[in-house]
């Protein structure tokens, strides 16, 4: 019985990750219909910063993790600028393309300032925040986690609902050339998502980093488990994200304790398909009616 | 003797025959007859067994790449999961030659079919889902396909592999890098002339179509998802059919090059070489081929070049980085591929004084 109630805290808590991680990508499908094939990069560059921020130049964990999210917030723009742009109005296969393209730029770089290593962060988070529920223990950096996860998903909720900045990054994702003519200034829309994104995926990166250990093939194919997560929830769904990441996390851990570790890292993929059969826009995906 | 055709100086155009025909002059076919002849006679007579082997892997890419091409540049699905069917073919040419001791020219069209198939299972998705959609179910087909390789110990020998041995034709052997010169780019010339055959013809027309707009496509009366399907059998077999030639070629095979990375190259292949021509693709296996050994050798001359050797650092994760830039570079600024700026140099000599 521990050894289950074990899995499933482990499980919900690898599930939490997983949705934050998701946030991200979801902001960016959402905004442009665009799958980022980048993502885990972006995960990556985040929790690197961070990490350049708190040990290499000892700034204190508040105004580093500031400073990572403004640079992460600043890599979005220069992303969007640089790469995105110049294919407004282009094929999404391109676009896509691309964003294959700067993952294998952003994880060569990656690996090349800092090695294929798992690094560290100090401890920093207090003691207090350990929370004693019953049997187990809760350590603290899961109910930060959760807080922050709570935090986030009630902000773009309210933001995508209610702030016109994302009913313009629904219209845009819509119909780009409708949301163009009825005013809406399509590419400041799209820059402000990628630096939206990037300033989620950056502060997902930190709590994967706290949590499991920063490196950059571990954070990079977490990149690509998002996309189980997100199939699951609905690729445009953010309560989708959170309610799939939590499927999938509990998966995992109850595939590797009772069944085969190997079968672990694969179980999400097989979800994959069998959902893409069977429902395929997901638990709260939005039903595109056109189907050919 | 017949009449030569040159170029017009216009579009007069009168048939629909014309409009399809593979070589607007006889100049072309001309050059293509003789590069052929270069292929076959001149270039094994001169070469060292390095440049062959560089060839050979070229030739093998090619096959995959063009294939990969009909589903993405020709039908517009993208798949993440070719490098998987590629080493679904070369496993398949492994068991059926040491287990089951069919001949090579039997075991390699049967690891085409048998990876077609594989290929259409993971297609199925594309029955109710549109291009994003499918490409996900490929990037699982990927994941799912290496894990099977890996953990399948009974018929795919595990992590360690299958050696493959004794590939013979008719009772001559290959076993030198020559030998399987011939192969591999007579198998190229027949595969990329089928595939510029096939994209003519209603088949080819149907894809084309399905990728310009499905929807109007369907309201012509082409069942997309029959054609789909056959766009992935298709490009699978080619890609299983390369596959195998790579098994006999590299005698032992382990699933650890058919990953996700070797899927992104073929990707950047097509896309460098050129979305939708047969020619680019093969650009395109050349461009990245080239670059990979390139970028191998500075990395080598880095690592042991006196300054950088003293630092220690690592290089070899900017090959990574220099692929990634290529492709980004090409679909920024030239996103119909090499096959276009081929197009544009031999036009401009064409018209020239007068070309723009």
């Amino acid at each position: 019985m521990s050894f289950f109630l074990s899995l499933l805290v482990n499980g919900l808590s690898l599930g939490f990750l997983y949705a934050l991680s998701a946030l991200g990508f979801v902001m960016i499908y959402k905004s442009s219909s665009v799958l980022n094939f980048a993502h885990g990069e972006l995960l990556a560059f985040g929790a690197f910063l961070f990490l350049v921020l708190t040990t290499w130049a000892d700034l204190p964990i508040g105004v580093a993790f500031i400073l990572t999210l403004a640079g992460s917030f600043l890599l979005g723009f220069v992303i969007e600028r640089l790469f995105l742009r110049p294919l407004i109005g282009e094929d999404l296969i391109q676009v896509i393309m691309l964003t294959v393209g700067l993952a294998a730029m952003f994880k060569g770089l990656l690996l090349f300032v800092f090695g294929g290593d798992i690094h560290q962060y100090p401890d920093f988070l207090p003691e207090a925040m350990n929370l004693q529920l019953g049997l187990i223990q809760i350590p603290s950096v899961y109910v930060a986690t959760f807080i922050i996860g709570i935090l986030f998903l009630l902000m773009f909720g309210f933001f995508f609902k209610y702030s016109s900045q994302g009913i313009f990054m629904r219209s845009v994702a819509d119909n780009q050339p409708a949301a163009m003519s009825l005013g809406v200034h399509v590419r400041r829309v799209f820059a402000l998502s990628w630096a939206i994104a990037a300033l989620v995926c950056a502060m997902s990166g930190i709590v994967l980093g706290v949590i499991n250990g920063i490196n950059v093939h571990e954070l990079s194919a977490i990149g690509l488990k998002v996309f189980p997560v997100v199939i699951l929830g609905g690729l445009d769904s953010i309560g989708g994200a959170i309610l799939g990441g939590v499927i999938i996390g509990l998966l995992e851990t109850f595939t590797g304790g009772y069944l085969s570790t190997s079968l672990r890292e694969i179980i999400p993929y097989m979800v994959l398909v069998v959902i893409l059969m069977v429902k395929p826009y997901g638990l709260f995906g939005l039903k595109e009616i056109e189907r050919v | 003797m017949r009449k030569l055709h040159f170029h017009l100086c216009g579009n007069f155009k009168e048939s629909y025959e014309e409009e399809l025909a593979i070589f607007e002059t006889d100049f072309g076919r001309f050059w293509l007859m003789a590069g052929v002849f270069i292929l076959l006679v001149i270039v094994p007579l001169t070469s060292s067994s390095y440049t062959l082997y560089l060839l050979n892997t070229i030739g093998i890419y090619a096959i995959a790449a063009i294939g990969l091409n009909l589903l993405i540049g020709y039908t517009g699905q993208i798949s993440m999961g070719h490098a998987a069917f590629f080493g679904v073919g070369a496993y398949t040419a492994a068991v059926l030659t040491t287990r089951l001791g069919l001949p090579l020219l039997v075991a390699l069209p049967l690891s085409g079919v048998f990876t077609a198939i594989v290929g259409m299972i993971f297609g199925i998705p594309s029955l109710r889902l549109k291009h994003l959609y499918l490409t996900i179910a490929t990037l699982a087909g990927q994941f799912i396909i290496e894990y099977i390789l890996v953990q399948w110990d009974g018929v795919t020998g595990g992590a360690e592999g299958i050696a493959v041995s004794n590939a013979s034709i008719f009772g001559i052997k290959l076993d030198s890098d020559l030998s399987f010169y011939f192969l591999i780019f007579i198998s190229l010339i027949v595969m990329a002339w089928v595939m510029v055959n096939l994209i003519r013809t209603r088949f080819g027309r149907a894809f084309v179509a399905i990728r310009d707009n499905d929807r109007a496509a369907e309201g012509m009366g082409i069942p997309i998802f029959k054609y789909k399907l056959l766009a992935f059998g298709i490009s699978s077999f080619y890609a299983g059919f390369a596959g195998a030639l790579f098994a006999f070629y590299m005698m032992t095979i382990t699933p650890e090059p058919f990953n996700m990375w070797l899927s992104i190259e073929f990707i950047a292949m097509i896309i460098i070489g050129g979305l939708g021509s047969v020619s680019g693709a093969i650009f395109g296996t050349v461009f990245i081929v080239m670059l990979g050994e390139v970028l191998s050798m500075a990395t080598e001359f880095l690592m042991n070049y006196g300054p950088v050797a003293d630092i220690g650092v690592n290089v070899a994760p900017l090959r990574e980085f220099v692929f990634g830039l290529s492709i980004v570079l090409f679909i920024i600024f030239e996103p119909k591929g090499l096959a276009e700026v081929w197009r544009i140099t031999r036009s401009s000599f064409r018209l020239w004084p007068f070309s723009y």
